[in-house]
């Protein structure tokens, strides 16, 4: 790698105008065999914006959050009835590729989970398998780039090649986001990414998605409601498969409307 | 939601507010109280007695500011809980402001002993008793979180303001009669100007009431009756 590359200008931000709404969910039922999983769930997804879904453990938000890119797919016996679209395209139909579907809305995990291959080679792998880059000089934009925008940059430009698993918790867990956009996707997907991160290196993450706001929409799962009071602009509050009640973030953690999500974000039970 | 927190000592420190809170209105209701009998009774030493005890209302605001930025700074409250805490912090400010204002009716009191008695002081404990009422019921409103009796406190601000513009033309005409009437009823219109505003800031505590409970602001149109600004009285032997 050559050390003099200066950093590219970001080579992935789309600039065309899209609709204000994401994503969309419309009366989207989940089984898990004969349990269902989620009642009803209908609910937008605003774009650049970050989306907080809350609730109690089992409460449904994570088994919502891995319908948008149809994770759950992978689950044996899990169905799924309802509409999920994707800038109006429902991404449960037939024609849909799903790992064109999963570059478009990437995913970053509870714990960080990045290849036992070098920290160059996370970020380079989505680009290469989908042919995002026509030569090693493209693919070193995009890496650069990515790490750029992660804040990783600095803090690993002189060990490119050595492995992912060598960085701290925290690193690892922004080269995980890292690797996210690197295959330029619409939509981020996290499921408590701060969860198993010290309090500083969440808010570096949580800083970062700050920052990211501006390029992708992004969908977090938090256990945290002090967090999802901090980073989000919309949150969904979910009890016992069902979306009780979604809205602005200011406002749901100032007057919610509903007496479950006040006794929720109150303490009072959950 | 009237259950309880899972975490019982947050319980506790909300309470405690709310109980320093309601401390201090009660010293504020009872120090106008004590300062309009000082009125009536033409009693000095009552006066300042209740000018001294403004101190603790004072300090018991300092208490609930400092309670209140403990709880948001280790509590983080939400919703209802952090309403709560907000209209703590502003609900103490009114009262020690009602406290103040109180001080100086007791205080204008003394000068009124050392001047002649005017007739127009007899209504002065009649608009104290219709603010003594405000405090307390918009206290009771406060401790039941019951915005409607927050609302009904905030219109009964009217009626204060009806008696203070009767007693400010009331004033007017014994001080043109005679002179000598000027200094004592000057300190009975500050004394009546006191008592009124403390009157608006049971309505501004009825506000802050009403949105800690219901999560909107009282948007309704208040009757507003002080029209003693705009109130010009002439002599009647005015040659011109």
């Amino acid at each position: 790698m050559d050390e003099t590359t200066t950093i590219p200008p970001a080579p992935m931000t789309a600039e065309k105008p899209a609709p204000t709404i994401a994503m969309r969910a419309a009366g989207l039922d989940v089984f898990y065999g004969d349990k269902q999983a989620l009642f009803s769930v209908s609910v937008d997804i605003p774009e650049r914006q970050i989306t907080a879904l809350i609730g109690p453990s089992g409460c449904g938000k994570s088994t919502f959050l891995r319908c948008l890119n149809r994770m759950n797919d992978t689950i044996a016996g899990c169905r799924v009835t309802g509409i999920v679209e994707v800038g109006g395209e429902d991404i449960y139909a037939r024609e849909i590729d799903v790992v064109e579907l999963r570059r478009r809305i990437g995913m970053v995990f509870q714990k960080p989970n990045p290849f036992p291959k070098s920290i160059y080679d996370n970020v380079a792998y989505g680009p290469r398998i989908h042919g995002l880059a026509a030569n090693k000089g493209e693919l070193d934009e995009i890496v650069y780039s990515c790490l750029e925008k992660t804040g990783l940059l600095d803090e690993v430009r002189d060990r490119l090649d050595e492995p992912g698993t060598s960085l701290s918790g925290g690193q690892q867990q922004r080269l995980c986001i890292a690797r996210a956009i690197a295959v330029n996707p619409e939509i981020i997907l996290m499921d408590e990414p701060c969860s198993a991160l010290d309090p500083i290196a969440t808010a570096r993450v949580e800083e970062l998605m700050e920052e990211l706001r501006a390029l992708y929409t992004i969908v977090i799962v938090t256990h945290n409601m002090q967090q999802a009071a901090r980073v989000s602009q919309n949150t969904a509050f979910f009890h016992l498969g069902k979306l009780v009640e979604w809205g602005a973030t200011e406002n749901i953690f100032t007057s919610p409307q509903d007496e479950r999500t006040q006794g929720y974000i109150t303490g009072r039970f959950g | 939601m009237t259950s309880e927190h899972i975490v019982k000592s947050f319980d506790e420190e909300l309470n405690h507010l709310n109980e320093t809170l309601l401390q201090m209105g009660g010293l504020a209701e009872a120090n106008l109280s004590a300062a309009i009998e000082a009125v009536a009774s033409r009693n000095p030493e009552l006066a300042t007695r209740t000018m001294n005890e403004d101190a603790r209302i004072d300090a018991l605001e300092f208490q609930v500011d400092q309670m209140a930025v403990r709880l948001l700074a280790l509590r983080q409250p939400m919703a209802k809980d952090l309403r709560n805490v907000i209209a703590g912090l502003k609900i103490s400010a009114a009262l020690e402001r009602i406290g103040d204002y109180a001080a100086n009716v007791a205080k204008r009191s003394i000068a009124l002993t050392e001047s002649r008695a005017v007739r127009p002081a007899g209504n002065i404990p009649r608009m104290g008793r219709l603010v003594q009422r405000m405090i307390k019921d918009v206290l009771d409103a406060y401790t039941q979180a019951d915005a409607e009796k927050a609302k009904e406190v905030w219109l009964r601000d009217q009626e204060v303001d009806d008696v203070y513009n009767s007693l400010f033309r009331e004033l007017l005409t014994y001080m043109m009669e005679d002179p000598r009437n000027i200094t004592p009823c000057t300190h009975l219109l500050f004394i009546a100007k006191n008592i009124e505003r403390i009157g608006d800031h049971c309505t501004n505590i009825a506000e802050i009431i009403y949105f800690m409970v219901i999560g909107k602001p009282l948007t309704d149109q208040r009757p507003k009756g002080d029209d003693a600004a705009f109130t010009v009285i002439q002599p009647e032997n005015d040659d011109k």
